[in-house]
């Protein structure tokens, strides 16, 4: 009787481990500025999405879950506290791509040492790509290599602040696509922000909504 | 040879010219007349003040009396550093940083020169000191202030890309490099400009002090070369230091641009 209590005891503690172990950002108590605090998880290759009023603090959390603004709470990225290590080791992991893409080069290739050619084709350019003036790329093509660049780096979690806001609905096409087989190939967790019904149904079941300063479940 | 002495009636004949100035000035409704006359009254009161303070000093040569004029005057530029900045670092930071970065360039740099290469003796002789400090105090000055201001609102301006550039994983470091090279190169854009053009454009004031009270030319231009290498180095030496400490202030701990602690003056 007694070691059986003991065997269903184990049997549940190897279970919540296994889940526990299975997820790839765990959230506690992040909070940013007024706002209250929010705790929340994420699985490796889960694809979630984000809405809410604007102004309700969806792109402040991206911002601190890159932590690229100041905010209490912690972040643990397989196990790992974010503070356990440098800021842009995290933010190698953690990728942010804003809605609006910065670029500082005359020519695409001086914003890229490498990137994946798989994704590159996929997101309808080639290797010449590299050798094109920056000023003369449209918004789309804009997004779509912002996209690439964030992904050359490998990270684990891919937070999207409204990527695909200004587009035409083809090039938006192109990007969901590109980022639905990629997360399926690499196994990265997505956070998609969008208010776009439509977009949300074509991506995932499952999000997040931020209502009253609260952050809830939501799945449509 | 000696200096021929200047009387009140000279330089009220040189008045005289910028008093005319200012009344052209106002008949063109310039609207600088009352500021070159205030500033033109500050350069009499200013200098009038230090002629008596260096005779004072001259006369009673003391370490205590020299280094506290060294840190008046020390104090004095580095607020105008901070005056200068269109964006400056809020708090003891404004001050702070461009004064010390002066303090570790000009200091180190005239105690070098008074005790290895002039090799004054006793070192602290204030006829050489004082000068010579004050020469590198105006002009490391004026590279700290440019590339500090030249940091300061190119961060402000390229927020985005900055920003941008942490996102993909880059260090503070990295993130922030080609603005950084490019405010040091501004700062010592001016002292490079001066090296090249004395002798054929201008004929640097110091020379021509030494050349008037009588010196020989020779003489006076081996001084100026002296000078203008020390004045190189304190310059360049300041603006690598208050840039780099800068830099990195507009960052925190865990290199989040932190623009917030800048303030528009």
């Amino acid at each position: 009787m007694c070691l059986v209590l003991v065997s269903e005891k184990f049997t549940q503690f190897a279970i919540s481990f296994a889940m526990m172990a299975s997820m790839k950002l765990v959230v506690n108590n992040l909070q940013i500025l007024m706002l209250e605090p929010w705790s929340f998880e994420l699985r490796a290759g889960e694809c979630i999405y984000l809405s809410g009023p604007s102004g309700s603090g969806k792109t402040r959390l991206l911002r601190a879950l890159a932590d690229l603004d100041p905010h209490q709470g912690d972040m643990q990225l397989d196990g790992v506290s974010y503070l356990g290590m440098p800021a842009h080791s995290w933010r190698k992991k953690v990728a942010f791509l804003p809605a609006e893409s910065q670029w500082w080069s005359a020519d695409v290739g001086g914003h890229f040492s490498d990137y994946n050619k798989t994704l590159l084709h996929e997101l309808g350019f080639t290797e010449q790509v590299m050798g094109w003036e920056v000023a003369r790329l449209s918004s789309g093509e804009k997004q779509r290599l912002a996209l690439l660049r964030a992904l050359a780096q490998s990270p684990e979690i891919l937070l999207l602040d409204e990527p695909t806001a200004n587009l035409d609905s083809k090039c938006a096409t192109v990007i969901e696509q590109a980022v639905e087989h990629y997360r399926r190939d690499s196994g990265i967790a997505v956070i998609w922000v969008s208010h776009d019904i439509s977009q949300i149904k074509r991506l995932t079941r499952h999000g997040w909504v931020i209502a009253d300063q609260q952050l809830k479940r939501q799945d449509a | 040879m000696n200096l021929i002495a200047l009387s009140p009636f000279d330089l009220g004949l040189a008045a005289a010219l910028v008093i005319l100035l200012a009344l052209l000035s106002v008949q063109l409704k310039l609207g600088i007349a009352g500021q070159l006359l205030f500033a033109g009254l500050r350069t009499i009161a200013q200098l009038m003040l230090i002629g008596l303070i260096l005779k004072s000093i001259f006369s009673y040569v003391h370490l205590g009396w020299i280094s506290l004029l060294s840190v008046v005057m020390l104090l004095m530029a580095g607020r105008e550093v901070m005056a200068r900045q269109k964006y400056r670092l809020k708090g003891w930071w404004g001050f702070g940083l461009g004064t010390l970065s002066m303090f570790i360039s000009s200091f180190s740099i005239t105690l070098i020169a008074l005790n290895v290469i002039i090799n004054v003796d006793p070192w602290y002789t204030p006829q050489y000191a004082i000068p010579l400090l004050g020469m590198m105090l105006g002009n490391t000055m004026n590279g700290i202030s440019l590339g500090q201001d030249r940091l300061n609102q190119s961060a402000w301006q390229q927020r985005s890309i900055i920003e941008a550039r942490l996102m993909l994983g880059w260090t503070w470091s990295q993130a922030i490099s080609d603005i950084r090279e490019d405010s040091i190169r501004t700062g010592m854009m001016p002292i490079i400009n001066a090296m090249a053009a004395a002798g054929i454009v201008s004929l640097p004031g110091m020379m021509t002090g030494q050349i008037l009270a009588g010196t020989a030319p020779m003489e006076a231009v081996k001084y100026q070369i002296l000078i203008m290498f020390l004045i190189t180095a304190g310059t360049g030496f300041g603006t690598f230091v208050s840039v780099w400490f800068g830099s990195r202030r507009l960052f925190d701990e865990r290199e989040r641009l932190r623009l917030e602690r800048l303030q528009v003056n």
